[in-house]
């Protein structure tokens, strides 16, 4: 089981925002939800390879900036079309006022 | 159910009626021999790529199988008998249908002149893009005729791959049609900063073409000579079918606000018909846009079903070049005034109101997708008929998200 990995300060992100986090070669996407809680996935759509840190946050749902694409963030779960596959999820803490993910190998 | 049409529009539908918990059978018929695939990869990724293009499948055989969607590609229907509720296929062999949809598309729009042949071509379909890929490369002239997406798009690949590039558009500007000049401007820049010519406000007097070369000369008296001619001047609805049969058309196959053409058996979605548009009262329009001919499938896919839905989205598209994206929610020309927000890196939105201050279109270009977020609020806003303060409009400090709440 590898490491918990620093991403960021919770004050970071808004409430019902997304944002970037780059570590080791990989990018990931970290979410506050609107009930102050955090989530992690795969930075990129599952449709084309497309940043979803630019794309808006509604409720639990990541929308893609490209086309419009939806995801629950909290699950993963595709959500509409264009996109049929899920995305991967990662595991949050907060501690201290800052955000950690963990890893999948 | 009986799907004419296995486009972006058709299948989606398909995959709706499941959806909606439809458990009969449903044929996809459609003429292509290809899978379903999406065709606004083609005038971009396709053909950048060095190797020929790749196709992006919407669904494969095993989705089609899992969800018992009977996909008959490389099949046209000839004809609708309304009276009998059957739909005849090419091969002679007849399919009967409780509910049918016209999902048939559209086809570019022709020259209308002589002289074209094997060197002069439309973009539509995947074979199209695999012949004009064919020709793209280091030093090859190529002259695309008209100046609107599908033409700029390639011509951007085109560059991409060392291509010499001319653009012919008969207009005054490029991307007449539902783009902003402010925003048209930005692309013409964009093409002229790679290379490319863009001629603007000349036509075509004429078009030879002897398998070669393409010799065009412009009403202003000017030659153009190319390798490959690229005729894109915007499409026209596949209608024959819906118009043998005796249904009302009008810009394409008419049908209301739930989709419906003349015959209540019969319905018609995406880019071959044309319907009224709710949230600016009702105005009959006909789009060509890939993210409407999705909601339209599954909209009709609902209604054939009896939902009885009306049609309430904002209509939405957006087109990549070079490293720039392009969005617009809504109809520009809605508008009588814009508000513009400036948002860092060369990206801005023009927010196009009417004069009694509703929100009725958003506009946006720049790097990347750093427009989308701030065009799908006012996507929303706009759907709410919403009259946002102007000065919250313009400044990025006042978040857009906040006026949604308000
Ligand atoms: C090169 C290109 C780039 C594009 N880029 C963008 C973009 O960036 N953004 C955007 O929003 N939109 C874009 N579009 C538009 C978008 O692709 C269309 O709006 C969308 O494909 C429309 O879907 P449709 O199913 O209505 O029609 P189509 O996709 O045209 O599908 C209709 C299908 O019906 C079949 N058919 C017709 N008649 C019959 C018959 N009698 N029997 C059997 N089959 C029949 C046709 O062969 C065709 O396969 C682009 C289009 C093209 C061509
Ligand atoms: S890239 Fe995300 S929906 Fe297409």
């Amino acid at each position: 089981m590898s490491d918990w990995i620093e991403a960021c300060a919770a004050d970071d992100i808004d409430e019902e925002d997304v944002l970037r986090f780059d570590h080791a070669g990989r990018t990931f996407a970290i979410y506050r939800s609107p009930e102050d809680e955090f989530f992690a996935t795969d930075g990129l759509c599952t449709h084309e390879q497309i940043h979803l840190s630019q794309g808006l946050v509604m409720g639990d749902i990541i929308e893609c900036p490209k086309h419009n694409g939806r995801f629950n963030y909290k699950t993963g779960a595709a959500r509409g079309a264009p996109v049929c596959v899920n995305l991967r999820t990662y595991p949050v803490k907060v501690d201290d006022g800052k955000v950690f993910i963990r890893m999948a190998d | 159910m009986v799907i004419v049409g296995a486009g972006e529009c058709g299948t989606r539908a398909a995959f709706a009626l499941r959806e909606a918990g439809y458990d009969g059978t449903i044929a996809l018929v459609g003429s292509e021999a290809h899978p379903p695939y999406e065709r606004p990869p083609l005038s971009k990724e396709a053909m950048t790529g060095e190797q020929a293009p790749s196709i992006k499948t919407i669904a494969d055989a095993a989705r089609l199988a899992e969800h018992r969607i009977d996909l008959r590609n490389s099949t046209t229907v000839l004809s609708i008998d309304r009276a009998n509720r059957s739909v005849r296929l090419a091969d002679g062999s007849d399919l009967a249908y409780d509910k049918l949809l016209l999902a048939t598309g559209a086809l570019p729009r022709k020259l209308p002149l002589q002289g074209m042949g094997g060197r002069s071509v439309c973009l539509r379909t995947f074979d199209d893009a695999l012949l004009i890929r064919r020709h793209l490369r280091q030093g090859v002239r190529i002259a695309i005729v008209g100046g609107g997406f599908i033409g700029l798009e390639l011509a951007a690949s085109a560059r991409k791959l060392g291509a010499d590039v001319t653009v012919i558009e008969a207009q005054p500007r490029i991307l007449m049609r539902g783009v902003p000049e402010e925003i048209a401007a930005v692309v013409h820049q964009a093409h002229v900063a790679e290379g490319v010519e863009i001629v603007c406000g000349d036509g075509i007097a004429s078009m030879e073409d002897d398998g070669e070369t393409v010799r065009i000369v412009l009403s202003s008296g000017r030659t153009v000579v190319a390798d490959l001619a690229i005729v894109g001047i915007g499409a026209v609805p596949v209608t024959a079918l819906a118009e043998t049969a005796g249904l009302a058309l009008n810009n394409g196959i008419s049908v209301d606000a739930r989709l419906r053409t003349s015959d209540p058996h019969v319905f018609a979605a995406g880019d071959c018909c044309s319907f009224p548009l709710a949230v600016y009262g009702d105005r009959r329009v006909r789009l060509e846009a890939w993210r409407s001919a999705q909601e339209h499938g599954a909209l009709a896919a609902r209604n054939m079903l009896g939902a009885e839905e009306a049609h309430a989205t904002v209509p939405w598209f957006w087109s990549d070049q070079y490293g720039l994206t392009l969005q617009i929610a809504g109809l520009p020309d809605e508008g009588d005034r814009t508000i513009r927000r400036d948002l860092g890196d060369g990206a801005f939105i023009l927010f196009h109101l009417k004069d009694d201050g509703r929100l009725v279109a958003a506009s946006g270009i720049g790097p990347d997708n750093a427009v989308a977020r701030d065009v799908r609020l006012a996507e929303m806003l706009i759907a709410r008929s919403a009259r946002p303060d102007l000065a919250a409009l313009a400044s990025t400090a006042v978040k857009l998200k906040s006026l949604l709440a308000a």
